[in-house]
């Protein structure tokens, strides 16, 4: 039991500040801290910098580019990149794909794939959920059917975040749908978003923002040779890679850095004639906030440390369960600072209105997904009913 | 930063936790143990005192085992886990805590080697009525004649005051028109002017009226000035090492709740096929890591002697909330039967409901850290 950083992970943080604070560009940074919607240029940009730096892909196999890092700098990591307002890699790629290709791929789709995922050459979207399927994943019906050396894919996808900038998709299919138990027919298949066949609806969220599409596949032909690992084993690169996903979700540093941002515009907010900032409630709600926060982040550091073999922790529900409630408590938080402002979200450019205070809503409404999202947090709970307390 | 046990503090746990499933195995024990006088077994005392856990804190020198918070907390969480009524967080932690701050060489030697032994049982007489939660005394007084000091006031409810063979008294020192300083006093427990009257507590253990009128009573420690800021941080480290007790006890009311879901059948089914129960469960769940989390790094603080009163705070705040949470459902989720005195479950919420209550409760603990917001952009553990 020890509570203080070691002197090498002091210098390590102070290294990884340095570098996300003076090398990914500002404009960049801005726009995060602004919680503007970035542009595919954006960032491409900014994983190209963490990539030639070595900080893309920190946590994938060092032969194709990962650093070997303790849990503890992982963490380290992710909380001074979202501290920085730097991009995180695009999960699809980092956390997602990436992973399972290293763990299950071919050496081939290694070689073809890693270099170009890690460096965001290419950029992946995700093919799960469909509108029959969504926490019953197994549920889903897209089928790939074989015939001679390709794979014919029919069916639909949607939720599919940043499809509009995706090149290719990884894409869960039912190879198998005589199989026993529906977990067992399914093939992980990867193809690039403009194989003739594959077209793309965009959905319009409640924040007027279009990040999801629905995806649609009609007699898609992909090559054998972009099945991940084994046919019919797809469930268990999906359980994976949900696995993986969970970690990261928890997205501690964005959560603390939006209640600096309510600490500092309550300054400018007079609530019954004082600085809202000063009143007795309103401080109670930050200190409840950040210390619920502070139990999340030692939360983190408790179970990443006991994640054995890249495995998430069983306790890693917690992570996404407790991490997605925080995130939308700032954001509602935010929405409450900003009081009658907040409904003025999409004034003209002669508005005085504050731009915090005009993306105060939709950011808040646009939070709703993350409970819902990365399994459901009814789905976490089963999962802890389950797993942990055996029910 | 590292959250894993060494070798010998896994031992430490083991040989604890063996200690009091012989003394606690099943309900029946507590309840025996608690039904008479002094509340707690004294047998199970000794057995821990010959297993070195009660001088755990203190220097060698004192007597002690010169070990740390770490190893405190083990055991205060075996405590929890069984609803061990022996005052340990209250006589060693807290008492004994002041005795090892404040006590002079003699003071400490006369007091931490008993104490370590078993044969010595001391209480922190603090709390007075219409007050709660102060490092300050208000209406116990000290005064000084001839170089003699005596006692004069109420405290009540004093933690198994009754028992207690020495008392550590706060009370105030007036000079002039001065508000006073609040110091410490050693009373003996046969001293003369000296009045406890014990009852129960709803957990089962007892706390007593303790009335001083002219007490004689020794000065803890030689310096002369106001111990408040001794005491606030002696209660820190009490509200941490509580915090592992409540560990312990939630932890239990968790495994006993999730067992009962597991083989309780009603509609023809285990109650473990109602999503509206299983899903409470892992709610409860989530409190009980989240507070483990937040208690077992304020111990850390403390070992580290960094700024343990604000991280008591968080802890105690965190655990508040989480023992209301687990004790409330915990009941809810056994139905009538955790309604019951015979049945365990119900103890462990009375219990986690006086933990939650004798030394700062949860909203205390955030009007505390409200107050302090503006001082920090963020809260960062790593700091």
């Amino acid at each position: 039991m020890r509570l203080h950083l070691s002197p090498e992970d002091v210098a390590f943080r102070d290294q990884l500040r340095t570098f996300f604070t003076t090398s990914v560009p500002q404009p960049i940074r801005d726009a995060v801290a602004a919680h503007h919607e970035l542009t595919k240029d954006q960032f491409v940009e900014a994983q190209q910098v963490l990539n030639a730096a070595g900080l893309a892909v920190p946590h994938w196999p060092v032969e194709w580019g990962g650093r070997d890092w303790t849990p503890l700098q992982r963490h380290i990591w992710r909380e001074e990149m979202q501290l920085a307002n730097v991009p995180e890699p695009l999960a699809f790629n980092a956390s997602m794909i990436g992973p399972v290709i290293a763990t299950f791929g071919s050496q081939a789709q290694k070689e073809r794939f890693l270099p170009a995922t890690a460096n965001l050459d290419i950029w992946w979207c995700q093919g799960f959920s469909e509108p029959d399927a969504g926490s019953d994943l197994a549920s889903l019906r897209t089928t790939a059917v074989r015939d001679g050396d390709d794979w014919v894919v029919n069916g639909q996808k949607t939720w599919t975040t940043f499809g509009q900038h995706a090149d290719w998709i990884f894409c869960l299919v039912r190879t198998d749908p005589t199989a026993e138990r529906k977990q067992r027919g399914i093939s992980l298949l990867l193809f690039p978003m403009d194989t003739p066949g594959v077209t793309l609806r965009p959905i319009e969220l409640l924040d007027g923002g279009f990040e999801v599409n629905e995806v649609f596949f009609e007699d898609v032909r992909v090559p054998a040779e972009n099945l991940v690992g084994e046919e019919n084993r797809g469930w268990d690169y999906a359980k994976f890679l949900l696995g993986n996903e969970r970690v990261g979700i928890a997205r501690i540093g964005s959560t603390k850095r939006m209640l600096v941002e309510a600490k500092q515009h309550a300054r400018q907010i007079t609530a019954h004639g004082a600085p809202l900032a000063d009143d007795p409630w309103f401080r109670a709600r930050i200190a409840e906030l950040e210390n619920e926060l502070l139990a999340l982040e030692l939360t983190a550091l408790r179970v990443v440390a006991n994640s054995a073999d890249g495995r998430p922790h069983p306790a890693s529900s917690v992570l996404k369960l407790r991490g997605s409630e925080l995130q939308q408590a700032a954001t509602e938080l935010l929405v409450d600072v900003a009081g009658p402002l907040s409904v003025a979200s999409f004034p003209g450019a002669d508005s005085d209105v504050p731009e915090w205070a005009q993306v105060a809503t939709p950011s808040y409404l646009n939070n709703r997904k993350v409970s819902i999202y990365g399994g459901s947090n009814e789905v976490q709970r089963t999962i802890i009913a389950g797993s942990i307390l055996g029910l | 930063m590292d959250f894993s046990y060494d070798d010998e503090q896994d031992g430490l746990r083991e040989a604890v936790r063996a200690l009091l499933a012989r003394a606690y195995g099943d309900g029946e024990q507590r309840r025996a143990a608690v039904a008479g006088e002094p509340g707690f077994d004294e047998k199970t005392w000794s057995r821990l005192a010959e297993m070195g856990v009660l001088g755990l804190p203190f220097a060698e020198a004192d007597g002690g085992m010169g070990a740390g918070p770490v190893e405190v907390s083990i055991v205060a969480e075996e405590i929890g886990r069984v609803l061990a009524p022996e005052p340990f967080v209250e006589a060693v932690v807290l008492a004994g805590g002041l005795v090892a701050d404040l006590g002079t060489d003699a003071q400490r030697a006369a007091v931490l080697g008993a104490l370590a032994e078993g044969a010595l049982v001391p209480a922190f007489a603090h709390a007075e009525i219409g007050t709660r939660w102060e490092p300050v005394a208000r209406s116990v007084t000290a005064t000084e004649a001839g170089g003699a000091w005596t006692l004069s006031g109420v405290k009540e409810p004093v933690p198994n005051g009754a028992r207690a063979d020495l008392l550590v008294v706060s009370a105030l020192v007036s000079s002039g028109d001065a508000p006073g300083d609040t110091r410490l006093f050693l009373v003996q427990g046969d001293a003369e002017g000296l009045t406890r009257t014990a009852h129960r507590n709803h957990d089962g253990t007892r706390s007593a009226r303790v009335a001083f009128a002219g007490t004689p009573a020794q000065p803890l420690g030689e310096g002369a000035g106001d111990s408040s800021a001794v005491v606030a941080k002696a209660l820190a480290r009490a509200r941490v090492a509580y915090g592992h007790e409540a560990l312990g006890a939630m932890e239990t009311a968790l495994t006993t709740t999730a067992e009962y879901l597991r083989t309780r059948r009603q509609f023809g089914v285990p109650l473990s096929k109602f999503q509206a129960l299983t899903f409470r469960a892992a709610d409860m769940y989530v409190s009980l890591e989240l507070a483990r989390s937040t208690v077992m790094w304020a111990t850390l603080v403390v070992d580290a002697d960094g700024d343990v009163v604000a991280a008591a705070d968080r802890a105690r705040l965190q655990t508040s909330r989480a023992s209301r949470h687990i004790g409330k459902e915990a009941i809810q989720l056994h139905g009538g039967i955790g309604v019951t005195a015979e049945y365990t479950v119900g103890h462990y919420t009375s219990r986690l409901t006086a933990i939650d209550h004798l030394l700062g409760d949860g909203d205390w603990a955030l009007s505390r850290l409200a107050r302090t917001v503006d001082e920090h952009p963020t809260v960062d553990p790593l700091a």
